[in-house]
């Protein structure tokens, strides 16, 4: 069968897709059929945190595909994260009507304020559900083409590419930030009302957002298996390890680069939609750099080239924010920077080299007892 | 109002001393006349004394009518003595000594009327272009600009004859062509208007204006060539102003991005806590200041050394702690300094405050150095731009020059063979990296100046620093110097049609299409060094 196929020597991938079904089929009973006094009862706000946080983690999945099996680290995978987040901010902005604060059927609010008289070309469209999801997919896609067939081409590589990313995102952040671009400007797209007719505010939108995300999460991440275990993952990894060989042997090492880069970035993007009604806004501070390097440093810490490692890393450090900005806010950056330092000098291969340590050093002693 | 200063003054109120006005009006006929006949409270005898005052070559004549004009001057009921009285002083009008003991309640206020004013106002003007100080004149002939009639065409030929100073003379010629522009001559109107042209004074442009619709098709024609040749150079002085700006700017990214040019164009190091090395010498220059309040004029001198060596060693502390186990590994070193930078903010943040610090300027560098009417370039921007060149040549000479930088580029060329020729690497890694941050500690001082302190300080320079570094090629210093320079030129050039914004977004844009064009940059590296 495909799934095992996919699945082979992937112990920990399997474990992650246990769970993660495990909490989907669970949580979801626990929010909707068991009553608000019970202690079992699981609230609203935290069905609608962990689905943020598996959003996060389909997102760093992208980003472990590109850096852990293509050697590319990219510092502006939170540009195309948030492009499909304005994506879908867009529709949700379009499906509020009339029920405005001005009023106004057509125009969003701030495009009322701004004085704009009808709605510019590229918010053509966003009224209908299928052509938002299909530029969820396309606008990061498309940024990502143009920007890895640029430099991939030109053979912009390492930390080039690296600081070239950081530019894009920051560029975009700059661009976002204007009122003049129609994105909302600094406040950015928020005052959503409903997704496909069904209120953001009730429990089971917020369940059926939270399984969502989770069903995105699993597909993305057999997506990537499927990837690395055909042939064009041998060769992502080969170009990972040796470029000029690889390209020496007579493979189009850009082609492979861009297409793998741009299948990411719509994770990233398909990431960021299903963030922006959980969380209800999307503004221009998700193209900070800032963003764009944590999202590697979840890798980082998970171990990257695992793909479940990056599911590990995303959930466990997005939970200790929640818990130390919650607690002790003035330490929280203390603490991720002392975690960018330690991760880097003491696990390089992060939580799942530890485990895969462990496993050796384990197998090596019963191999000795016996 | 002058109830309020009234019953301010009565508050303070002691009394006065009647001997030492008895002394001055004996040492001093004019002022004793002068308050006679002020005394008698007419206009007419007011007039006279102002007449006296102003023939008289009394230094403090002009003094004591500017403030009859605004209503200053005050006669004591009882010994007739004159006082200037404002809100925050009282002076002796004879003297110019403060008074100590004042009550306004025992003084007359000189009363002046529309006419008087007038009158004043002329005298005063007459009075201060034949002062003995040619500031004073070159002040009041400057201010005789936009109100010069021709009228005052003989006395100005007069004065000008006299003058002396080629800044009141150049001054005075000018009015005398702006008064003749307003003269019925249609000769001497013609004449003026050949004679001021590429004077850049707004008063002339502003007259010219006036005169380029005139009836007489002829004048309208002369004043509308002229006008059009001064605004060809209003224009090019405005395109010399951007040009200052932008190198200003660049100068500024030249300074932030220097250091870097070090730890990450001859080191390799991507040192993403830079930002915050710049910020930690802006507050070093912050607590320099607070440390030495009283001589904040030379609090900068202080500071750049303090600077350079409190952002070095927590440079070379970096480097001996985190990045000497992360060489070869140019991505996991930009994470680990990334962490770094964090914590050094949240650091900020915590000790000191997460506000922004006040940071003076000290008085030698504020004002500008005006090099016409339209074009001035403040002295702030001036003082940065030479620093910058400044510590470029150094660190230009030291790389060049000294047995360190012999070193730092043996070590950066080839590590194995340096280390066979004798070369210490580890210490030259502790050494460059310490130059580095602390070129960027300097640079945090010279940045105070300019934009305000606070944690974030650091984090806004980064991006732009990497950028003059990889735009101007890697491990070139010239590359970063004509990088920064010229992408501060490209950014304020396009700033006036794209806003400030767009510009910006536009400057990163091209960078991104530059890089891949030319990957190595605008002056990459030859040769064996260039490496793979």
């Amino acid at each position: 069968m495909l799934m095992s196929q996919i699945l082979k020597n992937d112990r920990g991938g399997q474990i992650m897709l246990a769970v993660l079904a495990a909490v989907l089929i669970v949580v979801p009973i626990l929010n909707l059929a068991v009553a608000d006094t019970s202690p079992l009862h699981v609230p609203t706000y935290l069905v609608t945190l962990m689905g943020k946080y598996l959003t996060y983690a389909l997102l760093a999945v992208a980003v472990d595909l590109v850096w852990g099996y293509l050697g590319i680290l990219s510092l502006g995978h939170g540009a195309f994260f948030a492009l499909g987040g304005y994506a879908m901010g867009m529709y949700l902005m379009r499906q509020i009507g009339d029920r405005g604060v001005y009023g106004n059927a057509e125009l969003p609010d701030f495009m009322v304020f701004l004085n704009w008289k009808e709605l510019p070309w590229f918010w053509q469209g966003f009224d209908m559900f299928w052509f938002a999801m299909l530029m969820v997919l396309f606008v990061p896609g498309l940024l990502a083409f143009v920007f890895g067939w640029l430099a991939f081409r030109s053979r912009v590589t390492g930390v080039y590419l690296s600081i070239m990313t950081q530019a894009m995102t920051y560029a975009l952040m700059w661009a976002f930030l204007r009122n003049e671009m129609g994105f909302g400007g600094n406040n950015g797209l928020t005052d959503f009302k409903d997704l496909l007719g069904f209120s953001l505010q009730s429990d089971y939108t917020r369940v059926a957002l939270f399984i969502g995300s989770g069903l995105a999460l699993a597909i993305g991440y057999l997506l990537c298996r499927y990837v690395i275990n055909s042939k064009l993952g041998r060769i992502t990894v080969a170009i990972r390890d040796a470029e000029s060989r690889t390209r020496f042997v007579g493979y189009k090492v850009e082609n492979y680069k861009v297409w793998i880069f741009t299948f990411s970035a719509m994770l990233a993007g398909v990431a960021g939609a299903l963030y922006v009604p959980q969380v209800g806004i999307i503004n221009p501070s998700e193209f900070s750099p800032l963003n764009s390097i944590e999202i590697v440093i979840w890798v980082a810490m998970g171990g990257r080239a695992t793909l479940y490692g990056a599911v590990l890393g995303a959930i466990l450090v997005n939970y200790a924010k929640t818990l130390f900005t919650g607690l002790m806010p003035e330490s929280w950056l203390f603490m991720l920077g002392a975690l960018f330092v330690l991760v880097t000098l003491y696990l390089p291969r992060g939580l799942a080299g530890v485990w895969a340590g462990l496993k050796i050093s384990f197998g090596r002693k019963r191999e000795v007892a016996a | 109002m002058l109830a309020k200063s009234l019953t301010r003054l009565s508050v303070a109120l002691i009394f006065l001393f009647f001997s030492l006005s008895a002394v001055w009006a004996e040492a001093n006929p004019i002022w004793n006349q002068a308050s006679s006949l002020f005394k008698q409270a007419s206009f007419d005898k007011t007039r006279e004394a102002a007449d006296m005052l102003s023939a008289s070559s009394d230094p403090q004549a002009p003094v004591a009518l500017k403030a009859l004009l605004e209503g200053q001057l005050y006669q004591h009921k009882q010994n007739d003595s004159l006082a200037v009285l404002t809100d925050t002083a009282a002076l002796d009008a004879s003297n110019g000594q403060a008074l100590s003991a004042v009550n306004k309640d025992d003084y007359r206020k000189i009363p002046v009327n529309n006419t008087l004013r007038k009158y004043l106002r002329s005298k005063l003007g007459g009075l201060s272009l034949s002062s003995d100080d040619p500031k004073v004149r070159l002040a009041s002939a400057t201010g005789l600009l936009e109100t010069v009639s021709p009228e005052q065409l003989p006395q100005l030929q007069d004065l000008l004859s006299k003058e002396t100073d080629p800044q009141v003379k150049a001054a005075l010629q000018l009015a005398i062509q702006l008064a003749s522009l307003n003269s019925s001559d249609k000769a001497a109107k013609l004449s003026a208007i050949t004679a001021l042209d590429g004077n850049l004074n707004p008063a002339v442009r502003n007259k010219l204006t006036a005169l380029s619709t005139d009836t007489d098709p002829t004048i309208a024609k002369a004043a509308q060539s002229t006008l059009r040749n001064i605004e060809n150079q209003v224009a090019l002085n405005g395109q010399l102003e951007t040009l200052f700006f932008g190198l200003s700017l660049g100068s500024v990214l030249v300074l932030a991005a220097i250091g870097l040019a070090i730890t990450f164009g001859v080191m390799g190091v991507i040192n993403m806590a830079h930002g915050e090395l710049i910020m930690l010498g802006a507050y070093t220059t912050y607590f320099i200041q607070k440390l030495m309040p009283n001589y904040l004029d030379y609090s900068l001198f202080l500071a750049i050394p303090a600077a350079f060596i409190v952002s070095g060693l927590i440079g070379i502390l970096i480097e001996r702690t985190v990045i000497r186990h992360l060489y070869g590994r140019p991505l996991e070193t930009l994470l680990a300094t990334f962490g770094i930078s964090l914590i050094l903010q949240q650091l900020v943040r915590t000790v000191v405050s997460p506000q922004n610090v006040p940071v003076s300027n000290p008085s030698w560098m504020s004002g500008s150095l005006e090099i016409n009417s339209v074009l001035s370039l403040t002295y702030n921007r001036l003082y940065i731009l030479a620093f910058s060149l400044l510590v470029f040549a150094i660190l230009y000479f030291v790389l060049r020059n000294t047995n360190l930088g012999l070193q730092v580029r043996a070590v950066s060329q080839n590590r194995a063979m340096a280390r066979a020729m004798g070369v210490r690497s580890a210490r030259v890694d502790a050494l460059t990296f310490g130059l580095g941050s602390g070129i960027a500690g300097v640079a945090g001082v010279a940045l105070s100046q300019l934009t305000n302190v606070g944690p974030n300080l650091g984090q806004s320079y980064i991006i732009d620093s990497f950028m003059v570094v990889v735009f101007g090629g890697v491990g070139n210093l010239w590359g970063t110097l004509v990088a920064g320079l010229s992408l501060g030129v490209i950014n304020k050039f396009l700033e006036p049609w794209a806003g400030a914004v767009l510009a910006k977004i536009l400057v990163l844009v091209f960078i991104i299409l530059f890089i891949q064009k030319r990957p190595r940059g605008l002056f990459p590296q030859k040769g064996r060094a260039a490496g793979d």
